[in-house]
């Protein structure tokens, strides 16, 4: 067997699965996202758009002006690591490569497959439809996050971004349920990962 | 837009306690950055990692680039929304870092406003007299650096106007203001010469009340809430940016919508 697998590796195309910029980009945009996340529910708690508060143990800032210190320095880091990562998604081709086509029906054969456990990933390079529905997804959600996050800082100068999203109040709450999507995106996102730690070795080595 | 949980409407009980907070000694409410607060990044790292002094001191820093940014982006031309007077809110919230029934009471008949820096009439202005001078209205969304918002209706002189009149030097920095309850901040003289940015003697044609910042408040619709001075008592023209209440603990100083 030994001998098998070493006469295999000369044959073998080193495949990388994530070039280098999306693993760089991939980290900076972990570690901002938890900052803002976190400062985030601390703002929320000042003035709550629905009947809860989060609890300072996972809260960042310790207060509304120490929340919003840390909200608007990351915010720089989110927002310029966000585009890079776009633009070079849209320069490269990989979006469109990796992305696309997104069909309703492979969605759905790929949606029951997945809940009966026969969903194939042996092939990390590639997406199946589940994943490129979410990772598209979420793409947009994160643009839209930081598109109502200006409309809500700059309601003056960018009113007219402001009134793109239904006006200050409204953009708040979407601006909520963005940070709700990333969260809910997050937690299966880390979950899936745990079952095929494989895909946590490629973000990390790129193979 | 209903908010639960306040003691009192349109006061945060956090700031009320951080306002608490002020009067223990220092050691003790340099709770800013430690401890529990760094809840998120301790998950992350499993770990304590952030030095809390080193990292206010960036935070800080990057809160006065965010200062310049935000200087950069305003375009003195670039007018507030205004609103029909069937959306203003009512009743349009009291907030403060202190309770209804302890904000300033000023006897207008005496009340004399200080004025001082780089003007030419350094002569108090009284009551009567600010109020002869030529009103402008407005009715323009309140932003609160907590996150709600309400819309009011605003009576008074523009500020550049008054300036003028004092034969301000407007090639200053900085325009500050002293407040009767102890409050005081400064905002930039673009801010300052803006059209919309008002001393306000009504809201919504009454004579300003009580809680509302009798007998007179400063109306930016640029800026977050809590840079709109009331019981304004002085207005100084400078160079030097004498800070501010919350400013100092830690708000954004320009904070500009």
């Amino acid at each position: 067997m030994t001998s098998i697998e070493a006469a295999n590796i000369p044959e073998r195309q080193p495949t990388v699965i994530h070039p280098a910029w999306v693993r760089v980009t991939h980290w900076i945009n972990a570690v901002a996202m938890l900052v803002m996340i976190g400062s985030g529910w601390e703002i929320y708690n000042a003035s709550q758009l629905f009947g809860f508060t989060y609890s300072s143990s996972i809260t960042l800032g310790g207060w509304l002006g120490g929340a919003l210190q840390w909200h608007f320095a990351a915010m720089w880091v989110l927002a310029i690591n966000g585009m890079v990562y776009v633009a070079l998604g849209l320069i490269t081709g990989r979006f469109r490569s990796k992305l696309l086509p997104i069909r309703p029906g492979e969605v759905a054969a790929d949606v029951k497959a997945a809940l009966t456990l026969k969903l194939a990933h042996d092939d990390l390079s590639k997406y199946n439809s589940v994943q490129r529905l979410l990772y598209a997804g979420i793409i947009v959600v994160g643009v839209t996050i930081v598109l109502t996050g200006l409309a809500i800082w700059k309601p003056v100068q960018l009113q007219w971004l402001t009134a793109l999203f239904g006006g200050y109040d409204v953009a708040r709450y979407v601006h909520f349920f963005c940070m709700a999507a990333i969260v809910g995106f997050l937690v299966v996102h880390v979950l899936l990962t745990l079952i095929v730690p494989k895909s946590l070795r490629a973000m990390m080595t790129g193979r | 837009m209903a908010r639960k949980q306040t003691i009192i409407p349109g006061v945060d009980k956090r700031l009320l306690i951080k306002d608490a907070a002020k009067l223990l000694p220092d050691p003790s409410r340099r709770w800013f950055l430690r401890g529990a607060s760094l809840g998120a990044l301790t998950l992350l790292t499993g770990c304590d990692i952030v030095d809390s002094d080193a990292a206010e001191g960036v935070l800080r820093r990057i809160s006065t680039f965010n200062d310049r940014a935000q200087a950069w982006l305003f375009n003195p031309n670039t007018l507030a929304p205004e609103y029909a007077e069937s959306r203003i809110t009512r009743p349009f919230p009291f907030n403060g870092y202190y309770a209804e029934d302890e904000a300033p009471e000023i006897d207008g008949k005496t009340y004399k406003l200080e004025v001082g820096g780089l003007i030419d009439n350094k002569e108090p202005w009284t009551l009567d007299r600010l109020s002869a001078l030529p009103q402008v209205s407005q009715i323009t969304r309140h932003i609160c650096v907590e996150g709600w918002s309400a819309i009011g209706s605003w009576q008074g002189v523009r500020l550049s106007e008054f300036l003028q009149r004092i034969g301000a030097d407007t090639r200053a920095k900085y325009v500050w203001f002293q407040c009767a309850e102890g409050y005081s901040n400064t905002v930039d003289m673009a801010t300052a010469l803006h059209p919309q940015t008002q001393l306000s003697f009504k809201f919504d044609n009454q004579i300003l009340p009580r809680k509302y910042g009798f007998p007179m408040k400063c109306r930016m619709p640029t800026k977050l809430g809590f840079k709109n001075p009331k019981y304004i008592t002085a207005i100084y023209v400078q160079n030097n940016d004498a800070g501010g209440y919350w400013e100092n603990q830690g708000y954004n100083w320009h904070s500009g919508l």
